[in-house]
């Protein structure tokens, strides 16, 4: 249930395009053709697949605060979360190149499909984003770490795909002309944000989604609680200045 | 002399990193629901493209480029830490807002896109000329989205309630106005970014794209 909730969790709600931002360089700039969009989302998913669960180890046995006790208890205060971005980083770019050399030794032809798109991968903000989110939401197990990865891979797949498919569409539409190409794109995108705000209800028989609700539900009442004490007593103040 | 300020002030309007160039836009959209996380987020990228783009320069002859992307990685990663130690030191309630977006400072592609384009090829001290002016040309469309979604979404700048209170319906909101709370919500950024665009390349149709 923690994984089926997680899962569309990541692919709906937290949408990495649409939620976060995370990715849009290559988002806005590889956009332009359904296949080659193809291409790059699936080596998104493939590349977040392994980094999540890798740099979950990583967090979790290195970095975090007290993560070295298992070297011995003199370790066991040492703190080293401020190297999380280096090594973060550093694991990415490796894997990166890793993947490409046995991608290319191994299947000649996902390699020609997705060759050109591996090495832009490693400065893609999603990829890094994935492993930032996985550690600042603080994810339990090494099974749901892989689930996170491929989940937002997924839902950054769904993204590009959908915006290539309107680019090739808008092609044939009498855009104004400053908004041609990217500021229409933008608009468009927008769109979809807003579109996809609406899956946010999509959870809410789960325990989570439902206590945030709650949280703003409460919120809500007390700010119009407030207003109403405030309304009030404006009324009286004016009622006294009439009188 | 001349050359010099035209690397200042090029990216500052007619080759802006966000809006002409597509560099950098993960954390300029993200981070913009209010003016002070825009002004926190521009100074610190200003401060790594800064010395980003001298530190790169400065190697540029001695990294074989095989390896160059780590290279560039690594030296932006050790900046981005420092940036974020020091934002944890004294702004700690900041801090914990930006979030994971500091370090995706890292991945921000108009640091690694000025360093190809041009801290490998240039002298330190323009290539420090080119850091601070795309820096500034990303920061100056921060500014002007994080103004606009604050202003219309909460009323108010850098915390400061500018248009009233609205509980109490003073000022602005005596007439009736209301705060419009979906400014504050992640789609807006993308269309407040479009109209940005669309107002700068109506006046100035040499950057109209061909559909």
């Amino acid at each position: 249930m923690e994984h089926i909730e997680l899962f569309f969790k990541s692919i709906f709600i937290d949408n990495m395009v649409f939620a976060t931002f995370l990715g849009m360089c290559s988002y806005l700039a590889v956009s332009k053709k359904v296949s080659t969009a193809v291409g790059l989302g699936a080596a998104v998913i493939f590349v977040l697949a392994i980094t999540v669960p890798l740099n979950w180890l990583l967090d979790q046995y290195i970095l975090q605060e007290g993560a070295l006790a298992w070297l011995g208890s003199e370790y066991a205060d040492y703190d080293l979360s401020f190297l999380s971005f280096i090594m973060f980083i550093a694991t990415i770019a490796t894997m990166v190149q890793l993947v490409e050399i046995v991608v290319e030794k191994f299947s000649p032809s996902l390699y020609n499909s997705l060759g050109i798109f591996l090495p832009l991968i490693a400065v893609n903000c999603a990829i890094l984003g994935g492993s930032l989110f996985m550690q600042s939401r603080q994810i339990e197990t090494i099974g749901l770490a892989f689930n996170y990865g491929v989940s937002s891979g997924i839902g950054w797949f769904l993204a590009i795909l959908a915006i290539a498919a309107i680019r090739e569409k808008i092609r044939y539409s009498n855009v104004p002309a400053p908004l041609r190409g990217l500021g229409i794109t933008f608009i468009i995108t927008g769109l979809m944000a807003i579109g996809f705000m609406s899956f946010g209800g999509m959870l809410t028989g789960g325990s989570d989604a439902s206590e945030k609700e709650d949280d703003t539900l409460q919120v809500q009442v007390i700010e119009d609680l407030e207003r109403k004490e405030a309304k009030q007593q404006l009324a009286k103040n004016t009622t006294k200045v009439i009188k | 002399m001349a050359k010099d300020s035209k690397l200042i002030l090029d990216p500052l309007a007619d080759n802006n990193p966000i809006t002409i160039q597509v560099l950098g836009i993960c954390s300029a959209l993200a981070i913009t629901a209010q003016l002070k996380a825009s002004i926190v987020m521009t100074i610190s990228v200003l401060f790594v493209m800064g010395i980003g783009n001298v530190v790169m320069s400065l190697i540029r002859n001695i990294i074989p480029s095989k390896i160059r992307i780590i290279v560039q990685l690594t030296v932006v990663a050790a900046l981005v830490i420092i940036v974020d130690q020091v934002l944890k030191a004294f702004s700690y309630q900041l801090s914990k807002e930006l979030g994971a977006f500091i370090g995706l400072i890292i991945t921000n592609c108009i640091i690694m896109g000025r360093f190809e384009a041009f801290a490998l090829g240039n002298g330190p001290w323009r290539s420090f000329l080119d850091g601070i002016g795309n820096a500034l040309g990303y920061g100056v469309i921060l500014i002007i989205v994080g103004f606009f979604r604050e202003l219309l979404g909460s009323g108010t700048l850098l915390g400061y309630q500018i248009l009233g209170d609205p509980i109490a319906k003073t000022g602005l909101y005596s007439l009736g106005y209301e705060n419009n709370g979906f400014m504050l919500l992640a789609p807006m950024a993308l269309i407040v970014v479009g109209i940005i665009i669309w107002v700068q390349r109506a006046n100035n149709p040499a950057l109209i794209e061909e559909n």
